[in-house]
């Protein structure tokens, strides 16, 4: 398994590492019922804080992504919460398909969707953003 | 922030040290929790060395309490403590094993165990002369000396300093690795600010003899941020009022501001002010240190 992380992004890294977790599970790189590796060899490969690599993994857990198994490790969840988190996002993907779409009979650019986007998501949660 | 709070290793109140009237260190605070990796950040000058002095015993605070393992540190506190300094303090004219025989006769609960994994893992030469070693190899072996004594605090100063990167990454892979397998709290000192991004997970920025930034890394991620406002005209001149505010920058029609506090309450008076924009950037470690740490006299 290999996981890139840069230290320099701004990004906590422990968020990185269950962002790249769950990339890994969408592509099929990792598997249900697949172990990921443990705590101690992993920091020690990418030269990151076990501190970061157990906090990944126990809010990958929580999110029901992973399972951690005591004694045994972390494996990519069975099926119930990442499962209904596929439908979900199955549910939804026509939202954003038709917003896209107009976006696009409008004449954005797929580089100016993207970014409002993006820019939209990074905005505060609470109302009142624009004037 | 509101983490469990675990046992301190590490606990400095109001620490003052002078040098002939010089205050290196005006009321320097600091909490370390154990099992914490945590960089210690200051330009030259700072009050790091003299920081790293007092922790170790080797300098006596003017006023001011420092505490190891929640008491004094007196000779038994120091034989917990294992230090690698910049310089790497070893015995030139001694052999690789001389010098790890002689570390050994002074700590009792040396660990000899470790002493054979090290010297295989960092393959060093047990009969050449410490003074024929490269840089490398030196760090190498001052590591395995102050992992062997049975240490439960490592404090480095710049423990990479000079280092090639491939090296450097070597001795910060061999830290990890350590802190992974034995339970360890680190100090240390660096220049190398990526480096401190990359293995720590607390962070504490020290300016003037005091502690100015101190926290997990993942909360000043979290907490630092910078918020870019465009306007439909020229920027207006504003002080924000929200808490957090460090420093404020106004181009044409843009106001960048510097937060250390999130970017929810300052968005909000941005847009009470009618901006038509306002983004919000992560920032890196670098980027605090900068804003942080006072200018140059």
């Amino acid at each position: 398994m290999l996981f890139r992380i840069n230290p320099s992004s701004g990004v906590p890294i422990y968020l990185q590492l269950m962002e790249q977790v769950k990339h890994a599970i969408e592509t099929g790189a990792l598997q249900t019922g697949d172990q990921l590796p443990g705590i101690r060899p992993l920091s020690e490969e990418m030269v990151m804080n076990p501190n970061t690599v157990a906090k990944a993994y126990r809010e990958l857990a929580h999110e029901g992504v992973i399972e951690l198994r005591h004694g045994a490790g972390a494996f990519v969840a069975a099926n119930a919460r990442a499962d209904r988190v596929a439908d979900k996002l199955r549910a939804a993907q026509p939202l954003v398909a038709g917003t896209v779409d107009k976006l696009r009979a409008r004449g954005l650019s797929e580089e100016e969707i993207r970014r409002l986007f993006e820019a939209e998501l990074a905005a505060p949660r609470k109302g009142g953003r624009r004037a | 922030m509101h983490e469990p709070m675990a046992e301190l290793i590490v606990e400095t109140s109001e620490l003052r040290k002078s040098y002939d009237g010089v205050e290196a260190l005006r009321g320097l605070d600091l909490q370390l929790p154990a099992g914490s990796i945590c960089g210690f950040l200051g330009k030259n000058g700072a009050g790091k060395t003299t920081t790293i002095k007092i922790l170790l015993g080797l300098a006596h605070p003017t006023s001011g309490v420092a505490r190891v393992f929640g008491s004094a540190i007196d000779a038994s506190a120091r034989q917990r403590i294992g230090f690698v300094s910049e310089e790497k303090d070893l015995y030139g004219y001694m052999t690789v094993d001389d010098m790890i025989r002689f570390t050994a006769a002074f700590f009792p609960r040396w660990r000899a165990d470790l002493q054979q994994r090290y010297v295989r893992k960092f393959d060093l030469p047990l009969m050449r002369k410490v003074k024929e070693l490269s840089r490398g190899t030196r760090t190498k072996l001052a590591l395995l000396l102050a992992f062997c004594r049975g240490a439960e605090l490592l404090i480095f100063d710049e423990p990479t300093s000079g280092l090639d990167p491939a090296m450097a990454n070597d001795v910060l892979q061999a830290i990890i690795g350590h802190v992974a397998n034995e339970a360890m709290t680190v100090f240390f000192s660096s220049h190398q600010i990526a480096e401190v991004d990359q293995i720590a997970d607390r962070v504490v920025i020290i300016d003037r003899g005091r502690s100015i930034v101190a926290g997990t890394l993942d909360d000043l991620r979290e907490k630092f941020c910078r918020i870019e406002i465009v306007f439909g005209g020229e920027a207006p001149a504003v002080t924000f009022r929200a808490p957090g505010v460090l420093r404020t920058k106004r181009m044409g029609r843009v106001i960048s501001v510097f937060s250390n506090a999130g970017a929810d309450d300052i968005a909000a008076e941005a847009s009470a002010l009618g901006a038509v924009s306002v983004d919000v950037m992560p920032v890196t470690l670098k980027e605090i240190f900068l804003e942080s740490v006072s200018e140059e006299e």
